[in-house]
């Protein structure tokens, strides 16, 4: 179906704003009388306060207030808490101090007498599992979003059993699932691997940190906050503030990088609104590098082990898979159930068992950044697939062809269909953009202390959720005004989707604005920005909303010129009727009938079905113009896909450890294109941070101590400008989704993992089938490996160097 | 724990040398001597370490630029990396200094870091940089050098109490240019080899070099003992940007009919200073540039060496750099 907006570049709204300098992040609001704070951080990984004396802070000039823990609402479970007397990593807040400026609120920090009782803390999930083990929290060792804190020990003999620098598979999992008959299919398996490996977590270092200023007028809370989401943020920030989210005014218009850590609510943005209200001013929190190191969160670490059986062919059989999560002291994010789905679509195995647990460690909160989980397992699996390719004699690609879902194809532990796949194709087109047959032949070819390595790698993320509802509004001046509460985390897709309302309006884009970014705006009850979602989730909003808005139109030009709607049909910007073209109206008129007919037309009656803040929202508008308002009621039956294909050639220097990435090609299933450029530009700078977890980033902590090593950016070593490769490219399979109005379904984060998977294949295949069973693989492995030296960490180390 | 916000103090900006002499000797160790700032902006914003006083020797004109003396180059201490990078002068008879210089860190920290900035920073040791109370901080322990310690990026060598490296990228090729360092302070000027500037722990351990705080590194010599012979430079890093070594090398050798009639190699993050391969040297004088000579040179090169235990990646990958050297320049 040729469309009029879909599938054509545009330049999103904001971009100006971002380019020019004029865009304003939460840090670059001032208002009258505003303060700033500091916090003071915890020193120690664990450890109980046992007195506070702030008398000296408060007597400085300037010092207008102090919050400690006993100000906020006290922590439940495991869950993130904004000030702390039980820190649980170093850097938890533990007070903060506001000042008249931000010198004299960290001079004041300075002059807090704090004393701690140390606690026993750990980094490595293993030592806590272990019998007698010390534990990141007094309630527990283990913990996720949904799993309530609880304490798990494995036995000694659990550890005892197993061969050294192998994870035990026979202690206690919290998480369980299987289907099809495991042991008969590794029976009848030709090549069967066994390995334990480790992913390191790292930390998301969003550039723009986690800064927000608060105020309180006439009742109302307003928060200036950096988010990826905004409807859906509202609730639960709200009640971090202990308000209703109808007193809530929130402002984002501008996300300066969040990649999953500021998708749903958190802990830190409720401070200043604590602040002020007990100071009386307004509070801007302005969150340092080093801050957001330690509350911006990381990716969950993974100590794993899988068993994997191929038959003769390449099929995968059987997968037998244990996962234990570095889950920091929090609730965390549920990398850890994730992971075995995406081995499970994937892979398609004939049977798979999958058993895994979060374990607490005193580091950093870990949150869903990119691909949680996904990530991360296809960097341990892809290598497998080129073991079994070079023994059983099949072309790399091809075996994951062999493997790759369809339509038809079942995943995970309850066998959840999906809505549709086309992962053989996405490995077709990357293959051709990429020039596999060619280039795959110069794998391992030899120049002096340099080799060509090539690689071939995937991933996936479920891409979208159902149920949220839409909002549009054509004004009596023509303008059709698309109101989005989704959020704008920065990839310009709140924009690709909101022209799927344009498209179905039949509208000029020089004609349409998007509403938000402030929840004065009118926003509709839209999902988090979050989990590849937007493209599917927000396509469905929009199209209902749009249908709704068309359907009015219609009853309006029957109104107004006699016959019935359906007599009539949309034109440019005009309703007009099928056999007599005189009858007709601009959308501009129809919008001031719409006003005159009141009742559904103009919002004053909304649908019933809808949430109550887009009800709130549209009595707001109500009144204004046409009113295009609906809840997603289109039937979905499965989970959406994207599924991602990632080639990259390196040159990898066997002397100095270090590698060129000489070419890199992606290609996505992400059913059909709505935005070419932004399309490229996330399946690019994906490969970018695939880059960096594959090669690069790291957290590093001293156990002896519990501190970090790598808490700056340039420590953290995010992938610079000339370790990625200047040019790369791209292909898309575009088939639309069938449960997805105009075809659309999410892509953003299995296309990081597809470049990381790729990229450990390619180093492995330059070392001649060397496998690290870690990531990240750093030139100081490749060093060690290929001198034939030992690595410096152990197998299943975390945190380390 | 990282402050990330930067304390008072009194800022001064002299415009003449004698101006900041007079300064740097009524602060004495209260006074903080700022350049380019690319090290001293972190420890101060960091609150790891204060100063009462910051004397911005920015202004100084006679401090800067790159003059051509009778025997040899000087440079003026507040030159910029990227001027060194870029200057004819050095790129025609210095292409290992310049070469050097184009691997600091990344293009907006060369266009203000300084060379006297670059051979007198501080260590870059994690511990010591976060502000803990480490022996080289004025404390009783080194945190690097335990049996736990996350050490990957500290010395095969000379570890005395303290296991940091020399973090210099242009330090190294300095060393072997055999150039000499201009130091003045109140009592006048004297002249240091560069080889003798910079002093492990077992010397001073909460110093790099020999600056004490009355001191003003003015100007860097260059001999033209060395002018237009063949020289190496490499740095291996985690990234093409940025970062600093993992280990660096640099050589200046003269070669004739395919003999290495002398050499200096010099590798950096490996010591707490500049470590001069005087074992490689008198391994390849007088002999053959050749694949064998250069993997005989590589082998020697990490004689003595006592890894920690992460880093001993660094005995192969300063191997394979002096190889890479004799074989390649």
């Amino acid at each position: 179906m040729a469309h009029k907006l879909l599938g054509k570049d545009f330049t999103p709204p904001d971009i100006r704003g971002k380019v020019t300098g004029k865009a304003k992040y939460a840090e670059d609001f001032r208002v009258d009388g505003m303060v700033f704070a500091k916090m003071l951080l915890s020193p120690m990984p664990h450890a109980r306060v046992t007195s506070i004396d702030t008398s000296e802070a408060e007597a400085m000039p300037g010092v207008l207030g102090v919050l400690t823990a006993d100000d906020v609402p006290p922590g439940q479970g495991a869950n993130e808490v904004i000030l702390t007397n039980t820190p649980h990593f170093i850097g938890e807040p533990i007070l903060a101090i506001a000042a008249i400026d931000e010198t004299t609120a960290a001079d004041a920090i300075e002059k807090v007498k704090v004393e701690y009782e140390p606690l026993p803390y750990v980094i490595d999930p293993l030592e806590s599992l272990y019998p007698g083990g010390p534990d990141a929290r007094e309630g527990g060792n283990v913990a996720n979003l949904q799993i309530p804190l609880q304490t798990v020990k494995w036995t000694a003999r659990d550890f005892a059993e197993v061969e050294e620098n192998q994870l035990p598979m026979s202690g206690q999992p919290v998480v369980e699932w299987s289907y099809g008959d495991l042991e008969a299919e590794f029976e009848k398996s030709a090549v069967v691997y066994d390995e334990t490996f480790v992913t390191a977590s790292n930390s998301h270092h969003s550039m723009e940190p986690r800064t927000a200023m608060s105020y309180w007028e006439n009742g109302k809370c307003f928060v200036y906050g950096s988010s990826q989401s905004q409807s859906f943020f509202m609730p639960g920030l709200a009640g971090l503030i202990g308000i209703d989210s109808k007193d809530l005014v929130y402002i984002a218009e501008f996300c300066g990088g969040g990649f999953g850590s500021k998708g749903a609510p958190y802990a830190l943005m409720a401070l200043p609104a604590y602040m002020s209200k007990k100071i009386g001013r307004p509070v801007m929190l302005r969150v340092t590098r080093a801050e957001e190191y330690y509350l911006g969160s990381n990716r969950a670490g993974f100590q794993g082990r899988a068993r994997i059986g191929f038959a003769k062919n390449g099929k995968v059989n059987a997968v037998d898979l244990y996962l234990v999560q570095s889950n920091g002291p929090n609730s965390g994010f549920w990398d850890f159930t994730d992971a075995p789905g995406a081995v499970s679509i994937c892979y398609q195995p004939n049977a798979m068992r999958y058993r895994g647990l979060p374990v607490l460690t005193n580091t950093p909160p870990g949150g869903p950044q990119r691909g949680p989980g996904e990530n991360q397992i296809a960097c341990a699996f892809e290598p497998f697939l080129d073991r079994a390719a070079a023994e059983l004699g099949i072309d790399r690609v091809e075996i994951r062809k062999i493997n790759a879902p369809d339509n038809d194809s079942l995943f995970d532990g309850h066998q959840n269909p999906v809505t549709s796949a086309y992962q053989r194709e996405c490995l077709t087109i990357g293959a051709e953009k990429f020039g596999w047959n060619e280039k795959s032949k110069r794998s391992r070819e030899r120049k002096g202390s340099k080799v060509i390595g090539v690689g071939v790698g995937q991933a996936y993320h479920s891409a979208g959720f159902a149920g949220f509802d839409g909002l549009v509004r054509i004004t009596p001046d023509g303008i059709l005004h698309i109101h989005s509460g989704v959020g704008n985390l920065g990839t310009y897709s709140y924009a690709a989707t909101a022209r799927i309302a344009a498209e179905v309006l039949n509208y000029d884009w020089e004609h349409c604005v998007i509403e938000r970014g402030d929840s004065r705006k009118q926003l509709p009850w839209n999902f988090m920005q979050v989990g590849s979602n937007t493209s599917f989730t927000m396509g469905r909003s929009y199209h209902a909303a749009a249908v709704d808005a068309k359907n009015k139109l219609l009853e309006i030009a029957a109104a107004t010129h006699g016959g019935s709607p359906d007599d009539y049909e949309l034109g440019d910007e005009v309703v007009r009727s099928k056999a007599d073209g005189a009858a007709k109206m601009t959308y501009a008129e129809a919008a001031q009938k719409a006003i005159e007919m009141a009742g559904k037309f103009d919002g004053s009656e909304p649908p019933a079905d809808i949430n109550p803040m887009t009800t709130a929202s549209t009595a707001a508008l109500a009144g204004s113009g046409l009113i295009g308002v609906a809840k997603d009621n289109y039937e979905i039956n499965g989970v959406p896909p994207a599924l991602a294909t990632g080639f990259m050639m390196i040159e990898l220097d066997t002397e100095t450890g270090t590698f060129e990435i000489l070419d890199y090609a992606g290609a996505i299933d992400c059913g059909t294109v709505i935005h070419p450029m932004g399309l490229a530009t996330q399946i690019k700078g994906g490969a970018v941070m695939g880059i960096g977890l594959a090669s690069k980033e790291r957290i590093v902590y001293d156990p002896q101590n519990g501190v970090a090593a790598n808490v700056g950016f340039y420590q953290a070593k995010p992938p610079s400008y000339l370790d990625v490769p200047a040019t790369m490219e791209w292909g898309a399979v575009d088939i639309a989704d069938p449960q997805s109005p105009l075809g659309t379904r999410g892509m953003g984060e299995p296309v990081m993992g597809c470049a990381a998977s790729a990229l450990v294949c390619a180093i492995s295949d330059a070392l001649g089938g060397h496998y690290f069973n870690r990531t990240p693989i750093v030139a100081d492995m490749i060093v060690n490996a290929v001198s034939g030296r030992p690595q410096s960490h152990k197998p299943l180390q975390v945190a380390t160097f | 724990m990282s402050k990330d916000m930067m304390p008072m103090f009194e800022l001064f900006q002299p415009t003449d040398l004698s101006g900041a002499l007079d300064l740097v000797e009524r602060y004495g160790a209260d006074g903080w001597k700022v350049a380019g700032g690319q090290d001293s902006l972190d420890w101060l914003k960091d609150r790891a370490k204060r100063t009462k006083a910051v004397i911005d020797l920015t202004r100084i004109a006679e401090m800067k630029g790159i003059r051509e003396t009778a025997d040899g180059l000087e440079i003026g201490a507040l030159t910029t990396l990227t001027e060194i990078e870029e200057s004819s002068l050095i790129r025609e008879k210095f292409a290992l200094l310049a070469g050097a210089a184009s691997r600091v860190a990344s293009p907006q920290i060369r266009n203000v870091g300084t060379i006297g900035g670059n051979v007198s920073q501080d260590a870059r040791c994690w511990y010591y940089r976060g502000g803990m109370d480490c022996y080289r901080a004025g404390g009783s322990t080194c945190y690097a050098d335990t049996p736990q310690g996350m050490n990957r990026e500290h010395c095969l060598f000379g570890a005395d109490r303290c296991v940091a490296v020399s973090p210099s990228d242009t330090a190294p090729a300095l060393v072997a240019l055999d150039a000499s360092m201009v130091i003045q302070n109140a009592d006048g000027e004297r002249v240091v080899a560069a080889e003798d500037f910079f002093i492990g722990p077992q010397v001073d351990i909460e110093r790099m070099t020999v600056l004490q705080a009355d001191d003003i590194l003015t100007a860097i010599r260059i001999p033209n003992t060395w002018a237009n012979a063949t020289f190496y430079f490499e740095k291996v890093a985690d990234r093409k940007t940025w970062d600093f070594a993992l280990v660096n090398i640099a050589a200046a050798m003269r070669v004739s009919g395919g003999t290495i009639e002398d050499i200096r190699i010099v590798a950096g993050g490996v010591e707490c200073v500049p470590r001069r391969l005087s074992v490689v040297e008198n391994v390849v004088k007088g002999s053959a540039k050749n694949a064998d000579t250069a993997k005989l040179a590589g082998g020697s090169a990490s004689r003595g060496a006592i890894p920690l235990n992460y880093n001993q990646f660094k005995i192969p990958l300063l191997e394979n750099l002096v190889m890479r050297a004799i074989r390649d320049a």
